[in-house]
Order: C-alpha cells, then sequence, then structure tokens
C-alpha cells in the first residue's frame, strides 16, 4: 500500500502514525509538507494530530488553506482513502471535505483520557468494513475542541446516511481512566465518514493504542483492518 | 555616541540615553549594591554607560550568579562514571548505553507564574524545553513540580487552574507528554507558589551540543522568535522615561509561544544533524546577555555583536532593551564559517528568523554596535568570574520534638481518620491535573501520572525481537515539611523517596536534577535551610550513586516576611532495561502484599511531622522521620533484585500518609480487598487505639509495599538478603480492607473520595 | 441596552496568533498586511437604561473577570438602542 502522511508546521503526531503503519505494513508512508504541490497517486492520506498553525484563529483553519490542500482534495475526488486524525479532523472540517464543526470540549478542558467507541452500522466505507456493527474498541483521545456540532437537519442526514463511523459509549470494561462522550459531541458522536465512506475524520487517537503495556492494541487493529481494506 | 543635529538626536534619543555614563543611583536602581558598583568601575577601567550597567546588573542578579547559594552548590556529588555532564551546561547529560545519553533539567519559573499563572506556566515549560533540546536532545517527557497555597483559597484554585492550563497549552501543543510530577498545598505558598518543570531528553552520546564559543572570526547567528521588550524590569530604567506616549505600562510579562516553539526545535534539531553547528546556548533569562557573555566565557573568548542587526518586533528598541529582553523561543548559534547558508534554508522552511549578527572575537570583550555606534564594549571576565559569591551567614534549626504516644488522647477511628486523609487535596488523587496534559503523544509512555510511583517513558528504537525496549524512569519528589522541621534529614529524604519511587517502577536510579526554592538567604534560618537541605541531598546522593547534574536555585520566595516552606525538589530519572519489566501500585486479586522493611516486631510508627499528626493537632510539628541510608539502599537492590526474578505484580512505595493509605492505594484500581494482618502485639488493640494508629499511619522511612503472585519465592530471597518484611495478607476481590476484630473499610467509598476530592474543589 | 468590550493585547505584548495569522496570510498572497494583532469582542446586553451605570458596571466586569488586565486592554461601547 502506498500511504502518505501530510505534515504541517506543528503537527506533533506525524511520527506517532508512521512508527503505526509501519508496524503493520513494510512500505514506510511519504511524509507530505504542506507546501507540496506534487506527490505520486497514494493509496492512503493521513492527516495526523497535533497544533497545526499552534491551532491559532480556530483550530485547523490556516492548515487547511495550506498548498497541500488542493492536492489532497485532488486525492479524494480519485477515490483515495483520506484519514484526518484529531488536529486532522479539524483540519478537514475546515476544508470543507468534511460537515459540521468541532467546537470547545463542554468542560472547557483539555480532555486526555482513554474512551470505548462503538462501530456504527455505516456505508460501505474502508475504515468500518473489517468491524461487526456494535463492536466496540478502546482508544484514547486528546484535546481541546473534540465537541462535534451539527445543525439536527446535517446529524439526521449523517445518521441516515450511515455516516457516523462510531459513537463514544460507555462500554464494558469502563472504569476511571475511561470517559463517555468526553467533550460532549453531539449524539455521542467520535467520528464521521463522506458521502463515498473513503473519509474519515476522528478525534480518538487510534496511533496510540498499539502497545500492550500502554493504552492496549486495539488502535492496531483498527489501523490494520482499515489498511487491508484500503488495499482491498 | 554623540550627537551633532536635531534630527540626529530625535532618531536616536532613547539609545542616546542608554549609551550615557552611569552613576551609583542607577546602578541601586537595577538592583545592585554601592561595593559591586564601585567592583565593576575598577574591573572595567572605566564608568559603564547604561547598557554596560545593565548588563552587568543582570549577570550579578542572583538568578544568574547563583551568589548566594555558589558556596554550597559546589559541594555537592555531581560526578560518576555515567556522568557525561554535571550542572554548568544548559542541562545534565547521563550515559544510558547503547550510545544513548538523556540529557535532562528542572527549572523554576514561580514568580511569573504568580502574576501571569497562564504565561507564567507556559513560559516555564518552553524555557525547561529549550535547555534540553539545546543540548541536541529531543525532548521525550516532561514533569511538574508544583506547590500551592491553602486549597480552600479562592486565588489558589485560580492559580492552580492557569498553571495547569498553561503548562498543558505549552506541552500539549508542542507535542511532548507530560508523565508526572506533583502538586501540594501548603499556606506557606499563598503569596509565593511554586512551579518547577522538568524536562528530559534523548540524544546520540556522540552528538551533544555544547555552549562554549570557538574559534575567532567565527560567525554568531540569531534564530528564532523576534526580539520584544518582554520580560524587561520595569524596576530598572526602561519603564518611564523610555515608553513612548502610550499610557500603557510595559508588561513585564512574557508570553509563551508553544507553536514556535514547536518550529524551533525541529530547525535545531535538523540542522544539528549536519555539522553546521559548533555551539548553541538558549536564550534564557537575561537573554542576549546571559547567552553571549556564558558563550564567550566558556570559551575564553569575545564576541561582537551588531545589535541593528538583531530581528526586532518592536519599534526604537535600545541596546539595553536588545540586551536584556526575555522574549522566547531564542537560540543564539556559532556556527562553521561558510554553512550559514545551509543552516539558513532550514530556517526560512520553518518560517523562523534567522540572522548573522556578529563574530566570536579573540578580545575577550564583549563589544556591541547599535546605530552605528559603541554601545558597549567591557571584558568579559569580571561578568562572571568576578560576580559576587556570598558566605551568607546561617544557622541550621531542628525540631527535635518526638510526639509522645502516650500523651495523645485520640477519640477518632481508623476509618475516621482515612476519611481525613483522602480528604486532604496533598492526598487525594491529582487526575483533575494530569487529564489535562497530554501523556501519550509520541507513543512512548509506559506509565504515567497515578499509575505508578515513577513515569517510565520508552526509548524510541531500542525495541528488539526480545524486549518492547529499554526505558527512563522519572520522578520529581520532595516532603517540605520535613524540610522544614530539619533540613539535613528532609534534604536526605526528598532524594531516598526519588530513587524508591524509580526502583518501586522497576528502573534503577541514575542521577538528579534538582530545584531549591527557598525564602530570603539574607535571613539566618533560611540560609540554614539552605545549607542543610544540600548537605543531606549531597549525602543521600554520593550514597546512592545519584550524582546531581543540573539544577536550579529559585530564592527570596517571601511575601510579607513570611517564607515558603524550603522545597529542595528532586528530578530523578533511572533506567529499565526491559520495559515490559515496569512496575505499576496496582495489585491484582490473589496478589499478597508484602511491606520491605519493616517486621513483625515493629509496632510503633513514627508520627512526629506526618499526616497524621496534622489531622490531630491541625498543623506540623515535631523531627521528620529519620533516615537510614543503609536501609534505604538494601530496599532499592531488594526491589530491582525481585523484580529482576520477575517475582512482582505491583510496588508502591510508602510515604505521606503511612502504611494504610498505600495499601488502599494498591487496591483502588481494580476494587479489591484484604484482610489485614497485625503483628502480634496490636491484635488486641481497638479502632481508636494510638499505637494502632501510629503502625497505619506512621511515616517511616525505607519501606516499600510489594504485591507478587508468588509468596515463597519472595521469602526465599528476602531471608537470603536479611531483609526486614511483614506479610500485610492476601488481596481479594472483596472490596474491603479488613482487619480482623478492628474494623472493615469499604475501598469504594474511600477510592470516592480520593478521585473526587481535588475535583470538587476545582469544580 | 448593550455593552461592547473590545479586547486587544497590550502594546508591546508578543501577540503569537495574530503573527501566525499574518504569516499565513502572506502564504496566501496578501502581503500589503504588515502586521496583525488578534483581540476579542464581548456583548453585553442589559435592561438598565442609565448609561453610566451600565458603563460603570462593565467597567469593574473588565477589572474583575472579562479582562486579563496584566497583558490585555480594552475598551467599552455602549449602544442604546440594540
Amino acid at each position: 500500500m502506498r500511504s502518505g502522511v501530510a505534515i504541517f508546521p506543528g503537527s506533533n503526531c506525524d511520527r506517532d502514525i508512521i512508527v503505526a503503519i509501519k508496524k503493520i505494513t513494510p512500505k514506510a508512508p511519504l511524509k507530505l509538507w504542506h507546501k507540496d504541490t506534487e506527490f505520486p497517486n497514494l493509496d492512503l492520506i493521513v492527516i495526523p494530530g497535533g497544533f497545526s498553525f499552534g491551532d491559532y484563529l480556530r483550530c485547523g483553519a490556516l492548515a487547511a488553506r495550506s498548498p497541500i490542500i488542493r492536492n489532497i482534495k485532488n486525492h479524494v475526488s480519485r477515490g483515495g482513502s483520506l484519514l484526518g486524525i484529531c488536529n486532522g479532523f479539524q483540519i478537514l472540517i475546515e476544508t470543507g471535505i468534511l460537515p459540521g464543526s468541532l467546537i470547545r470540549n463542554k468542560n472547557l478542558l483539555f480532555t486526555c483520557k482513554e474512551t470505548i467507541l462503538e462501530i456504527q452500522n455505516t456505508i460501505k466505507s474502508p475504515f468500518t468494513e473489517g468491524f461487526q456493527i456494535g463492536e466496540q474498541i478502546k482508544i484514547p483521545v486528546a484535546h481541546n475542541e473534540g465537541n462535534y456540532f451539527a445543525p439536527k437537519p446535517l446529524l439526521d442526514e449523517l445518521n441516515n446516511e450511515g455516516r457516523i463511523a462510531f459513537k463514544y459509549v460507555k462500554g464494558s470494561d469502563f472504569d476511571n481512566k475511561v470517559a463517555y462522550n468526553p467533550n460532549g459531541s453531539s449524539n455521542d458522536i467520535a467520528g464521521i465518514l463522506s458521502p463515498n465512506g473513503k473519509v474519515l475524520g476522528m478525534m480518538p487517537h487510534p496511533e496510540r493504542a498499539i502497545n500492550s503495556l500502554h493504552g492496549g492494541t486495539d488502535g492496531l487493529r483498527f489501523l490494520t483492518k482499515c489498511i487491508e481494506h484500503i488495499v482491498g | 555616541m554623540t550627537v551633532s543635529n536635531n534630527k540626529l538626536y530625535e532618531d536616536n534619543k532613547f539609545e542616546y540615553m542608554v549609551q550615557q555614563e552611569s552613576n551609583l543611583e542607577s546602578a541601586l536602581e537595577m538592583g545592585l549594591t554601592k561595593e559591586e558598583y564601585n567592583l565593576i568601575c575598577t574591573k572595567i577601567k572605566k564608568i559603564p554607560n547604561k547598557t554596560e550597567l545593565g548588563i552587568f546588573s543582570a549577570m550579578f542578579s542572583e538568578h544568574c550568579s547563583y551568589k548566594s547559594s555558589k558556596k554550597w552548590l559546589k559541594t555537592m556529588p555531581t560526578e560518576a562514571s555515567h556522568v557525561i555532564q554535571g550542572p554548568g551546561e544548559n542541562a545534565g547529560v547521563i550515559d544510558i548505553g547503547d550510545g544513548l545519553a538523556a540529557i535532562f533539567k528542572i527549572e523554576s519559573h514561580n514568580h511569573p507564574s504568580f502574576i501571569e499563572p497562564y504565561q507564567g506556566s507556559a513560559t516555564g515549560v518552553g524555557g525547561i524545553l529549550r535547555d534540553v533540546f539545546t543540548m541536541g536532545a529531543r525532548p521525550i517527557a516532561l514533569l511538574n513540580a508544583l506547590r500551592f497555597g491553602s486549597a480552600s483559597k479562592p486565588l489558589t484554585k485560580h492559580l492552580l487552574s492557569g498553571v495547569v492550563k498553561g503548562i498543558g497549552g505549552y506541552g500539549n501543543c508542542i507535542g511532548i507528554p507530560t508523565v508526572g510530577g506533583e502538586t501540594n498545598f501548603d499556606k506557606s505558598y499563598d503569596g509565593n507558589i511554586l512551579v518547577n518543570a522538568m524536562a528530559v531528553g534523548l540524544a546520540d552520546k556522540d552528538k551533544i551540543f555544547y555552549s562554549a564559543a570557538t574559534g575567532a572570526n567565527n560567525p554568531v547567528i540569531y534564530v528564532g522568535a523576534k526580539t520584544g521588550r518582554d520580560g524587561i524590569h520595569g524596576a530598572t530604567m526602561a519603564s518611564a522615561e523610555f515608553t513612548d506616549s502610550s499610557s500603557e505600562k510595559r508588561p513585564t510579562v512574557q508570553v509563551g509561544d508553544p507553536f514556535t516553539g514547536k518550529l524551533l526545535l525541529e530547525a535545531c534539531l535538523e540542522l544539528m544533524n549536519t555539522d553546521a553547528v559548533l555551539s548553541i546556548q538558549d536564550m534564557g533569562a537575561a537573554g542576549l546577555t546571559s547567552s553571549s557573555v556564558e558563550m564567550a566565557s566558556k570559551g575564553s573568548l569575545g564576541m561582537f555583536l551588531d545589535l541593528d542587526l538583531v530581528p526586532t518586533r518592536e519599534e526604537q528598541m535600545t541596546s539595553y532593551e536588545i540586551m536584556l529582553s526575555e522574549s522566547q523561543e531564542r537560540m543564539l548559534m556559532i556556527l562553521k564559517p561558510g554553512s550559514e547558508n545551509k543552516a539558513k534554508l532550514i530556517f526560512d522552511k520553518w518560517d523562523l528568523d534567522f540572522a548573522v549578527i556578529g563574530k566570536v572575537t579573540d578580545t575577550g570583550r564583549l563589544v556591541l554596535n547599535k546605530n552605528g555606534f559603541e554601545a558597549c564594549n567591557i571584558p568579559i571576565n569580571p561578568l562572571v568570574e568576578d560576580a559576587p559569591e556570598y558566605d551568607r551567614p546561617y544557622e541550621i534549626i531542628n525540631n527535635k520534638k518526638i510526639i509522645d504516644l502516650n500523651k495523645i488522647v485520640i477519640n477518632k477511628t481508623i476509618n475516621e481518620i482515612l476519611v481525613k486523609v483522602f480528604k486532604n487535596p496533598n492526598m487525594a488523587s491529582k487526575k483533575w491535573i494530569w487529564e489535562q496534559y497530554d501523556c501519550s503523544v509520541m507513543g512512548d509512555t509506559i506509565l504515567s501520572s497515578g499509575q505508578s510511583d515513577a513515569a517510565i517513558v520508552k526509548i524510541h528504537g531500542t525495541e528488539n525481537h526480545n524486549s518492547l525496549g529499554k526505558g527512563l524512569a522519572m520522578t520529581t519528589d520532595c516532603t517540605p515539611r520535613y524540610v522544614k522541621a530539619n533540613p539535613f534529614e528532609g534534604g536526605m529524604q526528598a532524594v531516598c523517596e526519588a530513587a524508591r519511587n524509580i526502583a518501586a517502577s522497576g528502573a534503577k536510579p541514575l542521577a538528579i536534577t534538582n530545584n531549591l526554592n527557598f525564602g530570603n538567604p539574607e535571613k539566618k534560618h533560611i540560609m540554614g535551610e539552605i545549607v542543610g537541605a544540600i548537605k543531606g541531598i549531597s549525602k543521600a546522593a554520593s550514597y546512592l550513586n545519584t550524582p546531581i547534574v543540573s539544577g536550579n536555585v529559585s530564592l527570596y520566595n517571601e511575601t510579607n516576611g513570611n517564607g515558603i516552606l524550603p522545597t529542595p525538589v528532586i528530578g530523578m530519572v533511572g533506567i529499565i532495561n526491559k520495559v515490559e519489566n515496569c512496575l505499576g501500585v496496582n495489585s491484582e486479586e490473589g496478589n499478597t502484599l508484602l511491606v520491605l522493611g519493616q517486621s513483625e516486631e515493629f509496632v510503633e510508627g513514627w508520627i512526629s511531622s506526618s499526616i497524621y499528626q496534622e489531622i490531630i493537632n491541625n498543623e506540623f510539628d515535631g523531627a521528620p522521620p529519620p533516615i537510614n541510608l543503609e536501609n534505604e539502599k538494601e530496599i532499592i537492590d531488594i526491589i530491582l533484585k525481585l523484580n529482576e526474578e520477575k517475582l512482582l505484580t505491583a510496588a508502591h512505595d510508602i510515604s505521606d500518609g503511612g502504611l494504610l493509605p498505600t495499601i488502599c492505594e494498591m487496591l483502588f484500581k481494580n476494587n479489591l480487598g484484604i484482610d489485614l494482618n497485625l503483628p502480634d502485639l496490636l491484635s488486641k488493640k481497638d479502632s481508636k487505639d494510638i499505637l494502632l494508629h501510629s503502625w497505619c499511619f506512621g511515616e517511616d522511612q525505607g519501606r516499600v509495599i510489594v504485591a507478587t503472585k508468588n509468596l515463597n519465592k519472595v521469602k526465599l530471597l528476602l531471608k537470603k538478603y536479611n531483609i526486614k518484611f511483614f506479610i500485610l495478607g492476601e488481596v481479594n476481590s472483596s472490596s474491603n480492607l479488613n482487619i480482623k476484630n478492628v474494623t472493615t473499610i469499604s475501598i469504594n467509598d474511600i477510592k470516592n473520595l480520593y478521585e473526587n476530592t481535588l475535583t470538587s474543589i476545582m469544580c | 441596552m448593550r455593552a461592547i468590550v473590545n479586547i486587544s493585547l497590550k502594546q508591546g505584548v508578543l501577540d503569537p496568533q495574530g503573527q501566525a495569522i499574518q504569516n499565513s496570510l502572506s502564504n496566501l498572497g496578501f502581503n500589503n498586511c504588515n502586521n496583525v494583532r488578534t483581540g476579542k469582542q464581548i456583548i453585553l446586553d442589559f435592561q438598565d437604561n442609565d448609561e453610566e451605570q451600565v458603563f460603570k458596571e462593565t467597567e469593574k466586569m473588565c477589572e474583575t473577570l472579562l479582562v486579563n488586565t496584566v497583558i490585555e486592554n480594552y475598551d467599552i461601547e455602549i449602544i442604546k438602542e440594540i
């Protein structure tokens, strides 16, 4: 699989996702710089977490106006897969590739906790295909603005079209390290899909759950299945 | 500088003013003494102008010269075979094998955090990170030792909330995990909070960068953010006559910019991967002054800087202001001649300023140009070598009082005491704080706040087919009330507790960075606290072979004559060869809990100066528990031995609160219970018995509780090595801590208190 | 009656957000702008119609909560008819 990781000034989870992808496939992802306007056709582009451009003005707003975004949009229209994690999700929202908005966490605090995600009944998507509906995975969040907000018609649309990828749930092994809906998202939404199912934006960090000693390996399992289904 | 016409004067008015000769009055305003001023005039063989005097006043300040503590700092143990660089550089460096080095330091940002908690703590974090990556290390973890006033005061909430947001704001954004630290409350910090930030980084052992300037004529480079008037102290001279018509009071608050900090980090590490950098120094306190002087002085050379070339973001900045500005996210470098363009390309890529502002000289002088005139020309030696060093008078006062158990009338049950213990914000979980810190970015965190006695971070890239890799263990510790009661014992205790914490996480203690926070050293008893604590730290650090490799001193932490509790914070780093062998504090069902360092015969616990004693008397009193270094070392060694044999499930050091709260903390996570054994001599006591209380809550040192699935093997080893131990009981699923014939304690109830005390104060 | 509080950073205080925005603007080709400073606006609606009273109250709100007077300046604008 050919993959790339888009790096903006202030991205800080780029190394983490590269490490995770390298655990799954032998071919290391290309590092794409925010000023890059040309790169080869890829199967998957990941926009990693971090604080692109310091998250100044609005989270993801300045990154969404970078030169690379035009190519990322081309990649999407070619049918390529695109994964935005945390700040990457915020950037996808700012570019308009995904709808809605991500606002301040309800408790107004940066929140670093584990969450339990439940896979929803979605349209065909490489990001959910490998899972049973209702399956749960434990993935941590770490963010300040992850409260998914959308007007009711949009929420209904996402729901009806099967574009809610996963929701925060209480889960079975809930303990004090786990937070249920840590940010106040509408309908407990943790991640959403584009109409063709090829673009996923999610607040939780799967690349931080790849180690049995810290946070478990559900993130690795998730990314492995995604990559399997992207390669097809 | 002479001025020939009016136009020229108007354009250069402010610079003209700072280039005028100084006098004693201006020296006093800058915080120098008459003696220091006279010494300066003699040494430089002229009357300094105001810029020159400002440079002296910065270099002679307590912050830069350590004039009150230097005499004693020199006595600390700083060497061992694994030490690559001790104190005197931006941070300490130790060898951790495999061609790698750990680089770390702790530094205070106390006063700025009190004035503006968000920016003060954020710039504290930024500053300590720069200290670490200046030496070529990629920072991998942050810790914070925080001290606040009474938790019930609204000001404390405001400060705590702002400081936590600031630490998170910087650390989370720059993408370095905050993995540990400590937070305590005491009324002595009401007017002087402490914010000590520690950073740990990793570098190749043969790619460490130092600050000593080399080679006359080599270019001096300024990189990073632009210089503004941040942090120039109003008390000196910059304020009134130099502000323009604006009525705004010049802010002395520095604003942190973690985004620029991140760019600077990446740009510097990228440049360090080439062979261009000869030496590099962070612009921290006293900015361009201390960085240029220290680089030149360490290389026994001189420096020429053209201040007109310094990137500034404000109009008409004078040489004085440029030299003393404490704007953040800046570095000074000396490059290999000819590599300037290569370096500039890297900084352009990261959108950072890059300017050649001068050159190294062999004159031994600091020469500065501004507006085309010489703004400063002084010898560098006196700035460093003639900086004052005081031998301040001191008196070490020890509280020798031992609380007599027979004279205490106690009306509380064990359950009631335990409730009070966990209602104390010092003992309660700090979850509300650490959930605001990103603890897992960089993907190498193994254990962080609340999971273990010391945080464990994997060393990136050390995984191989038979191990998940090596790890660094790190912690910060200090029990200020012990230091107050007996500075020497308290100093030793801080080191021993840190080492015990490192060992209880499964790692071997290696070295120390310390942050010495005290009140006014001109008072004899405060100076006594400093001297006593340094002697205690030194003795314990020598004994445990954990030398001090870096540190920081913060004095004059006083308001209206009330000093803080003496707070010499010990930051310790250790190593674990296989991170999969790390130990947390959570026991599992079926484990046996044993306390090491305490025998069946031990019944009377040390309650003087303990949390228990505070609960029954409302105020701390009495001598701190004594330290026995031999015992401490034995306990550390045996834990490492037991863990090497893979016999342990968990370990937790006994510190504040004593044995019983420590047991509770080991049961909380999995809602477990235990039928607690008592020594025979205590088996007939009731829940209000003072002797039983002292056993439960005494704070005797040198003890660690371990959880094992393999009691017999553990017992064999403990007997073989002649270690005192006492079997506390088997962990069960009952969620009750049951003391037979005495009381039953609901772990769930206590856990609720433990987890919610701080949240309910803050929300 | 409405009070509008405009909050800005004091002159000389670093505005990282403003700088980042300016950089991005110039990357987008807006080169004519050479300085960006950010601030915020808070809009307060009052039942009371006594202009002096509202101004005084708003000022007090600014000093006690709305403004970080260590690093920020503010001005208050009163609008009689909303």
